[in-house]
């Protein structure tokens, strides 16, 4: 298992490396001067040098992009070119509002895939397996951005329930702030808890259908105690990798997810520095997202070599 | 699952999409209104007998919208999916013949980095550099389709590797670019049929967001994303505005997904007991 991890860890770090060059290249390439946008077209030839220099901008090429990931590594990701208060505040008052909101999400997705699956899988062939697979059919297909409004629609401006956007942040209390999460979590998971419904059901019938689960029916336990004790564990390997990716879906589908409701949280803060050419914050939220999906891949592999033995040996 | 029942649902799918493309390409010589005159006289009307869809807040007609709107959603999924596929199919060939070489090692960890790029992603660095349009989107979606095609390919290919008729051809002294060409491709092509239908829907929703937030499609291009954007203020007052673009996406999308199982299971029946 250590061989295992070491050879993950070198992998992950090396993918961060790559990623951040890709990411760097990506946006330093961008016309137009950030000093210039700063001060406006009037502005004169010597003051902007002096903010040129101020942001790093004079430097070469090569060094800014050395300062910018070794700064990164010490939880330092510049200065915003708009605000000129330093990015990690920034990215870190965000991240509250959209971490939760993916883990909400994904909490949700679980939560109804998983007995949805099981029971889809149990029952299979009857009225609720194809209620189930309609439904999460239909699911798939939903653009959860359109379902977000829709939701608007219904609970905020017909019934009242909830707020149409909007986030009264952590302070005025959690319930508060959970209850303005909730439709953007459930608009956010409605894709997420499909998939991973059909992928536990039929990753269940699979296991149901192997011999080891025969030979425990065959010992004199019921469909159910097979399922329970021995199908389970081993339908959870596909689930588990799904949900990793599902994670990173879920971080990205937020930006947009929080474009309907008006979340202050890491989406608007991107859109709103590319309106700004504030490029030192796109390059550093999309950093950070990268991060996440890489970070979270890395653990999903983990997990999985975990649950199977099997996996540590072969890599 | 039934396979009678399997083919009705197959057959609503194959007619969900082949009324959208209809759509789209009769729209190029008609629509029931010019989706470019203005009529404010006539804005937010409800839905009725003149504007099947009502119409929008300078006074466009949303059916006609939406038909114009067809064209770029799937434009843009095909252009994406054919990126994705005149790329990631050679990658994956050649992972698969060099299987446990340096370049199969060069690929698929390629492969890993491109896939913690999610298309938005992809999108918002093009934006921030070249500034949003439906070509960004397009490569967006088609840089994300790289990855999955080619580890479909590479993974279909790697088992047909081990065949009897592909060890025939390297004993006759083929190499291995010959055969993957003649032995290997010609036998994943179900495949990427299937996979192909899926990744055409994929597009169709991420071309959607992506317009959504303002990353795809501009104006005076219609697209079904930005539509749902500019509706957005008004959901109170015009809900129409908001429901029918939404529909159009999701028939869509549920009409490709269901032709893609149905696909799947008509051309590998293998694969119809791990549905999922």
């Amino acid at each position: 298992m250590l061989r295992y991890t070491l050879k993950r860890l070198l992998s992950l770090i090396l993918s961060l490396l790559v990623a951040s060059l890709v990411i760097f290249a990506a946006i330093e390439v961008v016309p137009g001067d950030p000093a210039q946008y700063m001060l406006g077209i009037n502005a004169q030839e010597d003051t902007l040098n002096a903010l040129r220099e101020q942001l790093g901008l004079n430097q070469s090429v090569v060094s800014r992009y050395f300062s910018w990931v070794a700064g990164m590594v010490q939880g330092d990701f510049g200065v915003s070119y708009t605000y000129r208060t330093p990015v990690r505040d920034m990215v870190a008052e965000r991240l509250w509002i959209s971490l939760p909101l993916a883990l909400y999400a994904l909490a949700l997705a679980i939560l109804v895939a998983f007995p949805a699956g099981i029971l889809a899988a149990r029952k299979r062939g009857s009225f609720l397996d194809s209620t189930v697979m309609g439904v999460t059919q239909l699911g798939v297909a939903i653009p959860n951005f359109w379902f977000a409004m829709l939701m608007v629609l219904l609970f905020a401006v017909s019934l009242r329930w909830f707020s149409a956007g909007g986030f009264p942040g952590w302070d005025n209390g959690f319930w508060l702030a959970m209850k303005a999460l909730t439709l953007p979590a459930i608009a956010l998971s409605l894709q997420q808890a499909s998939i991973l419904t059909r992928v536990m059901r039929s990753s269940l019938l699979d296991t149901l259908s192997e011999d080891f689960v025969r030979t425990a029916r065959a010992k004199g336990l019921s469909t159910g105690q097979a399922l329970w004790r021995h199908a389970l564990r081993n339908a959870m390997i596909p689930v588990l990798t799904i949900i990793g990716m599902q994670f990173s879906f879920l971080i990205a589908g937020g930006i947009v997810i929080e474009n309907v409701f008006f979340l202050p949280g890491l989406g608007r803060l991107i859109f709103q520095s590319i309106s700004q050419r504030d490029l030192i914050v796109v390059e550093s939220v999309v950093m950070i997202l990268v991060f996440a999906v890489i970070m979270v891949n890395f653990a999903v592999d983990l997990a999985y070599a975990f649950v199977d033995p099997r996996l540590r040996r072969r890599t | 699952m039934p396979t009678a029942k399997l083919s009705r649902a197959m057959l609503f799918g194959a007619f969900l999409s082949l009324l959208f493309i209809s759509a789209a390409l009769l729209s190029f010589v008609w629509t029931p209104y010019s989706v470019e005159t203005l009529d404010i006289a006539n804005k937010l009307q409800k839905p009725s007998a003149a504007h099947w869809f009502g119409t929008d807040h300078f006074g466009r007609d949303i059916f006609s919208m939406i038909m114009v709107g067809a064209r770029t959603s799937i434009a843009v999924a095909l252009v994406a999916v054919g990126i994705g596929m005149l790329l990631g199919v050679p990658l994956g060939l050649a992972a698969a013949a060099k299987r446990g070489g340096l370049l199969d090692e060069m690929i698929m960890r390629g492969n890993d980095l491109v896939f913690a790029f999610p298309p938005l992603v992809i999108a918002i660095m093009i934006t921030a550099t070249f500034g949003p349009s439906a070509t960004n989107a397009i490569i967006a979606i088609g840089v994300f389709n790289i990855p999955v095609f080619a580890r479909m390919t590479r993974g279909a290919a790697i088992s047909l590797w081990t065949r009897d008729y592909v060890l025939s051809a390297r004993v006759s002294g083929k190499g291995a670019a010959r055969i993957s060409l003649e032995h290997i491709l010609p036998n994943v092509a179900n495949l990427l049929i299937v996979q192909g239908s899926i990744q055409f829907s994929v597009g169709i929703i991420a071309e959607a967001a992506l317009s959504y937030v303002g990353l795809g499609a501009q104006p005076p291009i219609p697209s079904w994303g930005r539509m749902l954007a500019e509706s957005q203020t008004m959901i109170s007052f015009a809900p129409h505005l908001t429901v029918f673009p939404g529909m159009a996406i999701l028939l869509t999308v549920l009409g490709l997904n269901l032709v893609g199982d149905g696909l799947r299971d008509y051309l590998d029946p293998k694969l119809r007991r791990s549905k999922t």
